[in-house]
């Protein structure tokens, strides 16, 4: 609740809606009879602004024939989802789903869409710097010392698929043409892999197993509850 | 074949049901063929029924009823937590809290533990097969 000022209150509330001063009681305990003597026997009032003059309005050139409804005004502006308490940056995540299921990885930043920001390291274990789900990812207590990574640059546009320019309806060459498109990862995305994975491979080798532990994937064995297994 | 531990007062025990789950008290006082008045220095005095408490080896010089200072200060002269955590049943239960509070991380490298352990024994295994075939 707002925290109440305790000002004395000049006119309370008895029962709902009985109040315990009268309309002329309050008049004389605002004071409003001593600011009228004080000002010459009228209440001050500041002058009233010029009003604009009317702007012409001409009549429209065009009337619809039918009546369009128009959509309702939607104001809500969508916040990123938000994130668990367990997942701060640096924490092991365990990937659930895709093609890196099972792979224990480095959470880095909560991009601005509210997919986490993750990387292996890529030559730990083959993960790149990808943007994965929270429902996907189990958080463990792991942390790695991430402050030595600049991840300013690194948000949803980065990841926004290459717009490909419109190709000439021939056949065989377009088949051709894609496939070679594919294949080939920009070199600029190359060196910010490394620059990222440089500085967290240091903190990772200070830790001993760290990196064989990110480097092997997770599986439930026989025994093992997940309702029951301290993550 | 006779009973070794007997359900009397000074007798420590272990909640095995309920609320209380897995705290060592001490009887207290015998309500009735059924229930016991039980207590703890970290509990609130209570009856509870014997079918809730496992009988330890345990147990302690009281009066029937003691105050609580009482209670503690026979607790501190037996030793009654030291004994407990010798004893093979107190041990199994800290491994029991340990292995259940480990972490993923922890799991790893315990995993690599056993695997190393195992690759050392079978190492000196068949050293002492060769031995004794040759």
């Amino acid at each position: 609740m707002a925290p109440k000022s305790v000002k004395s209150i000049r006119n309370p509330e008895l029962i709902p809606g009985v109040r315990k001063c009268s309309r002329s009681q309050m008049y004389h305990k605002r004071g409003l009879w001593a600011i009228k003597a004080k000002n010459g026997g009228k209440f001050p009032q500041h002058e009233k602004a010029a009003a604009a003059p009317a702007v012409e309005e001409k009549p429209p050139k065009f009337y619809p024939a039918d009546d369009i409804k128009k959509p309702l005004s939607n104001t809500r502006k969508a916040k990123p989802t938000k994130l668990r308490a367990s997942i701060t940056p640096g924490t092991v995540l365990i990937v659930l789903a895709g093609r890196f299921k099972g792979k224990r990885v480095v959470f880095l930043k909560q991009l601005s869409s509210g997919l986490l920001l993750v990387t292996g390291p890529y030559k730990v274990n083959g993960v790149p710097l990808r943007r994965v789900n929270q429902a996907y990812v189990i958080g463990t207590s792991t942390k790695v010392d991430i402050s030595g990574v600049n991840l300013e640059k690194y948000d949803d546009k980065y990841f926004a698929k290459q717009v490909e320019k419109k190709q000439k309806k021939g056949e065989s060459e377009f088949f051709e043409a894609d496939k070679k498109e594919k294949n080939e990862l920009p070199a600029e995305k190359k060196e910010d892999q490394k620059a990222v994975d440089t500085s967290l491979l240091k903190a990772i080798e200070a830790v001993p197993e760290l990196k064989t532990y990110l480097g092997a994937r997770f599986s439930l064995k026989a025994g093992m509850k997940p309702h029951e297994l301290v993550f | 074949m006779t009973f070794k531990r007997f359900a009397e007062i000074g007798r420590v025990a272990l909640v095995n049901y309920g609320e209380d789950y897995g705290k060592l008290v001490v009887i207290v006082d015998i309500v009735d063929q059924n229930r016991a008045l039980v207590d703890s220095p970290d509990m609130v005095r209570s009856q509870i029924n014997f079918k809730r408490l496992s009988l330890t080896d345990i147990k302690i010089d009281i009066k029937r009823v003691p105050k609580k200072k009482a209670l503690v200060a026979a607790m501190e002269a037996a030793d009654v937590k030291g004994k407990w955590e010798k004893s093979s049943w107190g041990r199994k239960l800290i491994v029991q809290k340990r292995r259940a509070s480990l972490n993923d991380f922890d799991r790893f490298k315990l995993m690599l533990a056993k695997i190393k352990k195992a690759g050392v024994v079978r190492q000196e295994l068949a050293k002492l097969k060769k031995e004794t075939a040759s």
